[in-house]
């Protein structure tokens, strides 16, 4: 369905109005239901949130710019081309060389989550460990809350703060 | 060690025990680790890939799992080997398929497996009958302490454990459970579950491989976020959230089945009884389908006290009276869900085919596996 005013774009927002028990309607795109004053802006960004789920990521050259875009992990020799090829890293490093371009992948796979909070290996030093403690306090606190556990979440609280200042 | 002594019988994990064990067949914790210092697999050399199995081969076996360890080549392995280690889940399809230096370290009670390889160099296991994901988290979690005594893993601060896809880093961990959701499917609400799970971000595969769940309504979920959360939350949830509400919506539809759609019900294990005994040609596809019925079927007589026309005869089927005083030693005799669970895997190509000492084609296999279906039904009469 086009939009009655345009006639150009898809009616998108569909206003059923009853005045004096007379039924109209009006089908309208965004764009000129905003300019009716009848669409808030609101509504543009939940299409633009739709569209940004279904584009395709920034492509290389966009986030790191034309000579980047070949760019290899020194210790391994590996190209953003073969991750996408084979969706499999080419070593460790690789995360530190292609964060820009991994960070969003990352986070969609995770549920907008971008850093670790569960186990520490017993050989990391001191002050990583610290960082990742305090994560991991706070995930056993949201754990407790869940729990109903309030006796538990006091006392991790104290150790957070005690921990962090 | 050879794969007949596995052959022959089911594991620990798939003999019908453990808490919930009527809904939730087993479950399941996987770990996934790397090797600090060396480059994932994709970028190794044949070598280096040696070298890594060489390390990891040797603090492995050295483990002490209070069981026989033993090791297998996957590489040297026959296509039929390995296709049985996939059956078994001792290894999965992607390690059997794969390239260079690679091998399984097996727990002889098959509660634990460890490839080395794999997509990851490291990729270990704990299995266990029923609903019991805390234990098997407690014991891989300890392994894998033992381990890191030994030798370092990737990893950063930021991004955890390091895999060489990115969706499995942070805690690397993969839990599953093993549900039978017969009732379910029965009852027509099998893809509320399935869109549950999706909301929930669990992925959902059949327990066989790919596409079984349709025939065995055996499904396997797990979770698929593995950074920003601990592991003892994701295991918490399942605990606490998903499999409680799983099993009351499982126990629900066998309610109604019961109650208000018994001929439905009725109908579905007679057929699976008539052709399990009588059919001379049953495909692995078949044999999954009326399996779960009659697996169903006992388990409303065991859980439900259930007593249909056809869970009647399901029990005289088994040799049993309803009338037997104790009901302990009742269901240590006759058709038991560690029977069927026998016959679930024992009937799978490759196992008729190890079992059997050599290659078959499809049309025996079918043969073979109504032969030992129709002997195990009728022997426990």
């Amino acid at each position: 369905m086009l939009c009655q005013i345009c006639n150009k774009k898809t009616a998108t927002i569909h206003l059923t109005e009853i005045t004096d028990g007379l039924r109209s309607e009006m089908h309208l795109c965004e764009h000129c239901a905003i300019e009716q004053g009848i669409a808030a802006k609101s509504q543009v960004s939940i299409n633009e949130l739709l569209s940004s789920l279904l584009a395709v990521q920034p492509s290389d050259e966009e986030l790191l710019g034309p000579s980047e875009q070949k760019m290899r992990c020194p210790l391994c020799g590996f190209t953003l081309d073969q991750f996408r090829k084979e969706t499999v890293l080419g070593c460790p490093n690789d995360y530190e060389h292609f964060e820009k371009v991994l960070l969003p992948l990352i986070e969609r796979a995770h549920n907008g989550k971008t850093s670790h909070c569960g186990k520490i290996p017993s050989k990391t030093p001191q002050k990583t460990k610290k960082q990742i403690k305090l994560v991991k306090l706070r995930q056993k606190l949201d754990t407790a809350v869940r729990a109903e556990d309030y006796e538990s979440a006091a006392r991790l609280r104290d150790e957070i703060n005690q921990l962090d200042s | 060690m050879k794969l007949t002594d596995l052959s022959n019988d089911i594991n620990e994990w798939f003999s019908g025990s453990g808490p919930l064990s009527d809904i939730v067949v087993s479950s399941r914790i996987r770990l996934a680790r790397n090797l600090a210092g060396y480059k994932f697999l994709s970028r190794c050399s044949t070598a280096e890939k040696s070298e890594i199995l060489a390390k990891l081969k040797d603090i492995l076996m050295s483990l002490d799992l209070s069981d026989k360890i033993f090791y297998i080549s996957v590489d040297k392995a026959s296509d039929l080997n390995r296709d049985f280690l996939v059956e078994r889940h001792l290894i999965s399809r992607h390690h059997a398929a794969g390239h260079g230096p690679r091998g399984v370290v097996i727990a002889r009670r098959e509660f634990f497996t460890a490839m080395i390889n794999e997509e990851d160099h490291l990729r270990m296991q704990v299995l266990k009958p029923g609903s019991q994901l805390s234990k098997c988290y407690e014991q891989i979690n300890h392994i894998d302490d033992v381990i890191e005594q030994k030798i370092s893993f990737a990893y950063s601060p930021r991004f955890g454990y390091l895999t060489a896809c990115p969706t499995n880093i942070g805690t690397a961990i993969r839990c599953s459970v093993m549900l039978h959701l017969p009732a379910l499917k029965m009852t027509g609400q099998i893809d509320k579950f399935l869109h549950a799970a999706k909301d929930m971000s669990l992925a959902v595969r059949g327990l066989f491989g790919e596409g079984t769940e349709a025939a065995s309504d055996l499904y396997q979920l797990s979770n698929q976020v593995t950074l920003g959360v601990s592991e003892e939350t994701i295991v918490w949830e399942f605990e606490k959230n998903i499999i409680p509400e799983i099993v009351e919506y499982e126990n629900a539809a066998r309610k109604e089945l019961l109650s208000k759609q018994v001929d439905i019900l009725d109908d579905k294990i007679s057929r699976a009884i008539a052709l399990l005994q009588n059919a001379h040609l049953i495909s692995s596809q078949e044999a999954l389908f009326l399996l779960s019925h009659l697996r169903l079927g006992v388990n409303l007589y065991e859980r439900m006290g259930a007593a249909t026309p056809a869970i009647k005869r399901l029990r005289q089927l088994t040799g049993l009276r309803q009338n037997q005083s104790s009901s302990s030693t009742d269901k240590d005799k006759g058709l038991s869900i560690a029977t069927i669970n026998r016959l679930f895997m024992l009937t799978l190509p490759a196992h008729l085919q190890i079992n059997y000492g050599k290659q078959l084609d499809p049309t025996h296999r079918d043969v073979l596996r109504a032969q030992i279906i129709r002997s195990a039904l009728n022997q426990e009469t």
